[in-house]
């Protein structure tokens, strides 16, 4: 009886709860209008700030966040960095907000934030959150008339791969990843509370010439649409910087295996000869000798990150195409009437 | 007061003239939201506006925060010290807001606000005393704006009057885009560039149309022409550029190809990626 109970006990507390996969992160319009607030008047410095939510089941709600001040010098700061932290949370928590991190927000110039960074970040705050989010927003697209904001995560098979630092070709292989598994984009859903809702409906003024935003039907997206190009170029640029990387690699492998072989045959003869001489065959390997050094192989991680820029870069300029041909179909039948 | 005794009543006027306040959605938001979260015995809430005074006399209201507060039938205690800390931090991140004064849930003026007015004419100058009434009684929320005004008899100072200033929401244009969201209660996903495009290309309609319909109406007799609106009308229609059909149908077109140049670019970018990837995953170390 008791050993059946023990078991039991065992059994529960042995079969872990299976964490439901995140599959939406749902904001409040609280939130929203905070980091865009916080972005636009930053802009065009980068600025980053904390989210505060609950984390339940497959949904991840995000209620609240505060900005993180700017970093001037990294002298004294780290430990005002912290007490801030520590003195918001501790005041949020007061007058009850969800004072439970549940990841970052920052914003970005045309989408250029895939760097190291943001998964060293990623990394270090998975350590301590089971389920973490970064929340990006771009301040200079949505002049453009959208509401650029994506949620994103490191995928589980990536972050196994960087914790063990090894980017080798194989291992990517045996994985299955490619650059496009490096970040997960979550959808978003927002939520308003009833009586929020309530109050924008009443405020937002009435006659509908108000509410049409002309921005969107701006012309000249010409400024926002060289940059993007600008930036897609100096990314090719690199891109082509890395595949030059790899092509000395192979060449230099190659080069150092035919090295190998040659002194391989060398050896071989040269141990004939003393076989035939009656004396001790020298071995066959000789981890002295530097052609015998392994060389290591590059890392693929900064071309998977460069890759993923140009996409994104790439997506950028389709989507602002897709307006600007509105708008000129738009223009054309204005004339024409 | 003595009968034959004729002092007149004051009304000093505020020493910077305050002609009015905007006030950001945010705001709004913010306190609709500690409202919600409030405590359980609490009737309402109370806090901090963060903002600036612009040049020509308007205040600004940017941010705010909560401050929690214990109330009773006499007196008001607020957390001076929970307001400093929360002052403290918002500083460090923006140095620019400063406090401009104070609001408070619930509809109109209570006795206790004085005293509370009072208190944060000690930080600022000349506070404004935000009401937002989240209990609808009036059948609508209403947002006002409040200055406070001494009234003095004499030298005696009797008590501080509450003059309502004209209030306005106002709007970064990035807010505006995503005003539709956040107007409803749960928006499934964010829309995407020609969603966006599209609703405000039905509003533009929308708008023609009315015009339309009252240009009609104007010349069917059935409403009174208003010569302003009618300049108005014929000033927007002339301001179309006026280009000849071949030189406007010949920029169209550039840049028409324009645009079909950067996608074919970036559909070639992507091609190449395509092709860059599978060639260094491939490849085989013999």
């Amino acid at each position: 009886m008791a050993s059946s109970m023990a078991r039991s006990f065992l059994q529960v507390a042995a079969t872990e709860e299976v964490a439901s996969p995140l599959r939406v992160v749902q904001i409040e319009g609280l939130v929203i209008l905070k980091i865009i607030k916080h972005c636009k008047e930053f802009s065009p410095a980068l600025v980053t700030g904390q989210l505060l939510g609950l984390d339940v089941g497959s949904v991840l709600e995000v209620t609240n966040c505060f900005p993180f001040p700017i970093r001037e010098e990294d002298e004294e700061i780290e430990a005002d960095g912290a007490n801030y932290q520590l003195e918001m949370m501790r005041c949020l928590r007061e007058v009850n907000v969800d004072n439970n991190t549940v990841g970052w927000y920052q914003s970005t110039i045309l989408g250029s934030y895939q760097t190291v960074e943001l998964i060293e970040t990623f990394m270090n705050y998975q350590e301590n959150i089971r389920r973490c989010v970064c929340i990006i927003y771009d301040p200079s697209r949505s002049n453009q008339g959208v509401l650029a904001l994506k949620a994103l995560k490191l995928s589980d098979s990536f972050m196994e791969l960087y914790r063990a630092n090894n980017f080798t070709g194989e291992k990517l292989r045996e994985k299955n990843l490619s650059w496009v598994d490096i970040f997960e984009e979550i959808p978003i859903q927002v939520s308003n509370s009833a009586l929020i809702s309530a109050f924008m409906t009443e405020l937002e003024s009435d006659t509908p010439v108000k509410q049409c935003d002309y921005d969107r039907l701006q012309l000249s997206t010409k400024p926002y649409m060289e940059r993007n190009v600008e930036f897609l170029i100096e990314c090719m640029d690199d891109l082509s910087m890395e595949q030059q990387k790899f092509q000395f690699y192979y060449r230099s492998l190659s080069r150092q295996q035919a090295q190998q072989q040659a002194w391989l045959q060398k050896r071989r003869t040269e141990n004939m000869a003393r076989k035939a001489a009656g004396e001790e065959p020298l071995p066959e390997e000789d981890p002295s000798n530097p052609i015998f050094k392994p060389i290591p192989e590059p890392s693929r991680l900064e071309s998977f990150l460069v890759t993923n820029q140009i996409a994104n870069y790439c997506n950028q300029i389709n989507g602002v195409a897709g307006q600007n041909f509105n708008r000129l179909y738009l223009m054309k039948s204005l004339h024409d009437n | 007061m003595a009968a034959g005794d004729r002092t007149v009543l004051q009304f000093n006027s505020p020493s910077s003239a305050i002609l009015s306040a905007k006030v950001h959605p945010l705001v709004i938001f913010n306190i609709c939201d500690c409202y919600v979260r409030r405590p359980d015995q609490a009737e309402r809430v109370i806090g901090t506006l963060l903002g600036s005074v612009l040049p020509d006399g308007t205040v600004d209201i940017r941010n705010s925060y909560a401050v929690p507060h214990t109330e009773s039938a006499e007196q008001v205690a607020l957390d001076i010290e929970y307001h400093h800390n929360m002052l403290v931090s918002h500083q460090k991140v923006n140095p620019k807001e400063v406090i401009v004064g104070w609001y408070s849930t619930g509809l109109g003026v209570t006795g206790g606000s004085a005293l509370i007015q009072d208190f944060y004419s000690r930080e600022v100058p000349n506070p404004i005393h935000l009401t937002v009434d989240t209990g609808f009684r009036n059948g609508e929320g209403t947002v006002k704006a409040f200055v406070s005004v001494n009234l003095s008899l004499g030298d005696r100072q009797l008590a501080a009057q509450f003059q309502e200033i004209p209030l306005d929401l106002c709007m970064v244009e990035a807010e505006r885009v995503g005003f539709d969201i956040l107007k409803k209660t749960a928006v499934d996903k964010l829309p995407n560039d020609l969603e966006g495009m599209e609703v405000t290309m039905g509003r533009l309609l929308a708008l023609i149309d009315d015009v339309y319909k009252y240009v009609d109406d104007v010349v069917e007799g059935r409403v009174p022409a208003d010569n302003n609106i009618g300049r108005f009308i014929a000033e927007t229609v002339a301001s179309l550029p006026k280009l000849s059909p071949p030189a406007f149908d010949k920029l169209m077109n550039d840049s028409l190809q324009d645009q079909l140049l950067l996608l074919y670019l970036s559909s070639i970018a992507r091609t190449q990626l395509g092709l860059a990837e599978k060639l260094n995953t491939a490849a085989q170390i013999l």
